[in-house]
């Protein structure tokens, strides 16, 4: 796992002081309560060292654990939200995102070596307002796109959205059309695209880029659909069954290649992207 | 989902025809001249239809939009174009009667015609699913649009749904798919597509049918990323009230009007006064006459100028800073 960068390792403290480890230090699993020290999750991916729940991490962490080691360059860094409509509150909404979240809107774009093969990668950012999609996460995504028409790389995109930014109204819908018309054209120049869907990957999102790789791939347990789980318990009138909607009943329903642990992601991409481009092999990955 | 009510705000419309009716009845009967009370009648009528229409809030044009009232695809198939059949199925699950389409011809010439289909009594409705397709009608769309596109045939949509179903069938079969797959097979067909919005043009179930070098709605119609009420629902945790409802329906920007100024749609086909339900007739000759011009100016372009075009178009929508 060189790819991953480790925090640094810090010396082995004697029990004495390991027993007075401030509160903050300790992170506790959403899914089973297990408890452990921030460290042990970092070290882990942010998987639960217990249970194997996938916590949700921030996009720049997918590009460290996906891209190698200095080869990241971030792309399309100017682009920002504006406010079309004149949408209620959505300027203070933005301003508090960037504050919270950084100024890459909900989603980073990337171009990098992945495993020595050049790709271009967006990776959505939950923590920018639900990883919504509005004109600059549909921008950024067809400039991507476009990038890779141009250069013959192939495309990634790590999905973790709630849907359409509702505040930017039709023109965020209308990025569905934008960005599955640039995805279009790299079918048929043969550009291999990769959908990587992580929790959550639902609405606008999940009805059109994040649906059309030439292979898609899930992380476990991730909540995955059209209608959100809360729309259509309503429409149904009673509980949804166990499991509805996770990644492991999309791959059941087949509507996935494959459900990945996030520790084997780069891998199974690479592995993807040299079959699908006429390229050996990867060494260096332990055969299996 | 279709209502055939009276709006609250066609209630002075509703009480004036009636009086009309009504002279017109006595008349019939006792052989009565009474065109001279009714002509200043049928003449406030009309005054008070362009009033009340030229004046909706949005909230009340997604009121006229969902009105059952309203001409639907059918209604248009037998109004604007000639020798339509039907053709059904997906070739996969199942037929979804929620969303309709055939060959039929406009001016003589073929075309695909494929629309929402909503219903207009209870059986219907129920048959319709309130006009809301499961994947298998997305699937259906799509096969037909490829038969068009084999056969060099240009794709009339009509647009007319609040959304997609959710539901357990829908996810489970793979309505993001089918939805998704639409809008990738759309922006690479190599005829002609010109969608209409007829009625309420609800989010990714509509966009469904709507990636297309024409893209028009009726005067009265809406186009949304999202329902009002899911709107208010969520930003507001309040769906239900009339406020919050004509709050998110104006700030969504959903009026054909604004969606011509955020140029996502290309013209705005004018209804009657007192809407298109007042006349179907009227509304449907208009959509005929728009539909025809369109066609007419797309024959032009060869199919792979006509498909790079429609996607300039598309990458070109969205607001941004940079
Ligand atoms: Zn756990």
């Amino acid at each position: 796992m060189a790819w991953w960068k480790k925090s640094e390792k810090k010396a082995r403290q004697p029990r004495r002081e390991r027993l007075e480890i401030p509160a903050d230090v300790w992170e506790k699993c959403e899914a089973c309560g297990h408890t452990d020290i921030r460290e042990k999750f970092e070290r882990n991916l942010n998987v639960c060292p217990n249970c194997d729940y996938h916590r949700r991490i921030r996009a720049a962490d997918y590009c460290n654990l996906m891209l190698d080691d200095g080869s990241m360059e971030e792309l399309e860094v100017e682009l920002r939200s504006t406010d079309p409509l004149g949408f209620p509150d959505y300027p203070a909404r933005l301003k508090k995102a960037i504050t919270n979240a950084g100024d890459t809107d909900a989603l980073l774009a990337c171009t990098g070596m992945l495993d020595s093969l050049p790709v271009n990668i967006g990776v959505m950012d939950f923590a920018f307002m639900g990883g919504s999609m509005g004109s600059v996460v549909g921008e950024k995504i067809a400039r991507l796109g476009v990038r890779s028409l141009e250069r013959k790389y192939p495309l990634i995109v790590v999905s973790a959205s709630g849907g359409a930014r509702m505040q930017e109204g039709v023109l965020s819908l209308m990025q569905m059309g934008k960005v599955s018309a640039v995805l279009a054209q790299l079918a048929e120049r043969r550009i291999p695209y990769i959908s990587i869907l992580t929790n959550p990957t639902t609405g606008g999102v999940s009805a059109s880029y994040a649906m059309l790789g030439d292979a898609i791939i899930a992380e476990p347990g991730a909540v995955i659909g059209f209608a959100g789980p809360r729309v259509i318990k309503q429409t149904l009138g009673q509980d949804l069954p166990e499991g509805f909607q996770t990644s492991e009943f999309l791959l059941d329903h087949g509507m996935l290649d494959s459900v990945v642990h996030r520790r084997n992601l780069k891998r199974t991409v690479s592995q993807l992207l040299r079959h699908m481009s006429g390229r050996p092999a990867a060494t260096g990955w332990a055969a299996s | 989902m279709g209502t055939s009510v009276t709006l609250e705000f066609e209630k002075p419309i509703v009480e004036l025809e009636k009086q009309i009716d009504e002279l017109k009845r006595l008349a019939g009967g006792q052989q009565l001249d009474v065109d001279q009370e009714i002509e200043p009648l049928q003449k406030k009528l009309a005054e008070l239809r362009d009033e009340i229409y030229k004046n909706l809030s949005p909230w009340q044009r997604v009121q006229v939009a969902r009105s059952a009232k309203r001409p639907f695809t059918l209604d248009y198939l037998q109004l604007v174009f000639t020798d339509f059949i039907e053709l059904h199925g997906d070739r996969a699950f199942r037929e979804d009667a929620a969303i309709v389409g055939g060959w039929a011809r406009l001016e003589g010439e073929t075309v695909m015609v494929i629309g929402h289909q909503r219903g207009r009594d209870t059986k219907e409705i129920l048959k319709r699913n309130f006009g809301m397709p499961h994947p298998e009608g997305y699937r259906k769309a799509l096969r037909l649009m490829k038969l068009a596109e084999k056969f060099h045939v240009p794709v009339i949509t009509f647009i007319d749904t609040m959304g997609a179903w959710a539901g357990l069938g829908a996810e489970e079969r793979g309505q993001s798919e089918a939805i998704a797959r639409n809008l990738f097979e759309m922006s690479r067909l190599e005829v002609p597509i010109i969608a209409t919005v007829i009625g309420e043009g609800g989010s990714g179930g509509a966009l469904a049918l709507g990636i297309a070098d024409r893209t028009n709605m009726l005067e009265n119609a809406v186009y949304s990323v999202i329902t009002v009420e899911g709107c208010a629902a969520i930003l507001w945790k309040d769906g239900k009230s009339q406020e919050m409802r004509e709050k998110a329906a104006a700030a969504l920007r959903i009026t054909a009007q604004d969606l011509l100024e955020l140029r996502v749609i290309d013209e705005i086909i004018p209804e009657p006064p007192g809407g298109a339900h007042a006349n179907h007739e009227t509304t449907a000759q208009a959509v005929h006459d728009t539909l025809a011009r369109q066609i007419e100016e797309l024959r032009r372009y060869k199919p792979d100028k006509l498909v790079r075009r429609r996607r300039e178009k598309f990458l070109r929508m969205g607001q941004f800073l940079e």
